[in-house]
């Protein structure tokens, strides 16, 4: 299970900016090891954010995403004090998701 | 979207799995249509056919859409890019890198209450144009600038 994301959301003005960083390696299957072997692609494709059972944020990703992504978005209504779940699923069938609470 | 869903119907043979997948809440407009991903586009080697596979077409250039990023990357590992929306009815925004070994490097679907404008960061290959293509009330719009970059970055 790879590590927790680090999610910061915070309200001002009925607007919350939420930014998430993620932990995972996105490995392109274009880089090689020392050996000379392909490094097989490993990679989020999919990640969601839901605040109140609402998806406010749905992305699909390619290979080109930097590692440990970094993501960074807002939507309206969210209150102080609400939660929001943010889930990512990879290329091998892996997903976590976390949760924050509005600030 | 409706490409994804016609292959399955094909591969399901017709109607029957259809329903199954409506019955079983699979189907669900904003929950999982967003959630597919293209791989049709996600491996498109090239802009004009990762823009084909996205049902993009030839999109018109905007001025409504704002790219943040710098003129020179100097580590292309991690470049960031900012992409703001000011068009009306904003449904998704996409960034393609067509020097990329694929270009397209990720879409996001912004639902309505969601800002038209995301941020991240990206790996690049070489110098490239760097386009964002935005959907809005159904039609592509896109603006693109040239990121130069030091030193490479697909593979770190």
């Amino acid at each position: 299970m790879a590590d927790p994301m680090r999610i910061r959301a915070v309200a001002k003005d009925g607007i919350v900016s939420v930014k998430i960083l993620m932990s995972h390696a996105m490995e392109t299957g274009q880089r090689k090891d020392e050996a000379g072997k392909a490094v097989p692609a490993h990679f989020i494709q999919q990640v969601s954010a839901t605040w109140q059972g609402k998806t406010v944020l749905s992305a699909t990703w390619g290979t080109a995403i930097s590692k440990n992504p970094f993501l960074e978005f807002s939507f309206k209504g969210g209150q102080k004090g609400e939660k929001i779940q943010v889930t990512w699923t990879d290329n091998k069938g892996d997903k976590r998701t976390d949760e924050a609470t509005i600030n | 979207m409706n490409q994804t869903r016609r292959n399955v119907l094909k591969a399901g043979g017709g109607a029957s799995l259809y329903a199954l997948l409506a019955a079983a809440g699979l189907l669900q407009p904003d929950a999982a249509l967003a959630a597919d991903w293209n791989q049709k586009a996600f491996e498109a080697k090239n802009l004009k056919d990762a823009l084909g596979a996205l049902g993009a077409g030839t999109p018109a250039n905007s001025n409504d859409i704002v790219m943040t990023a710098p003129e020179i990357a100097e580590n292309g590992a991690v470049v960031p890019i900012g992409a703001v929306s000011k068009l009306p009815g904003t449904e998704s925004i996409s960034i393609l890198i067509a020097k990329n070994p694929t270009a397209l490097a990720a879409s996001f679907d912004i639902p309505a209450g969601t800002e038209p404008a995301v941020s991240t960061r990206v790996k690049m290959a070489e110098s490239s144009d760097v386009y964002v293509l935005v959907k809005a009330q159904g039609k592509y719009y896109v603006t693109k600038k040239e990121i130069k970059v030091t030193i490479g970055g697909c593979g770190g």
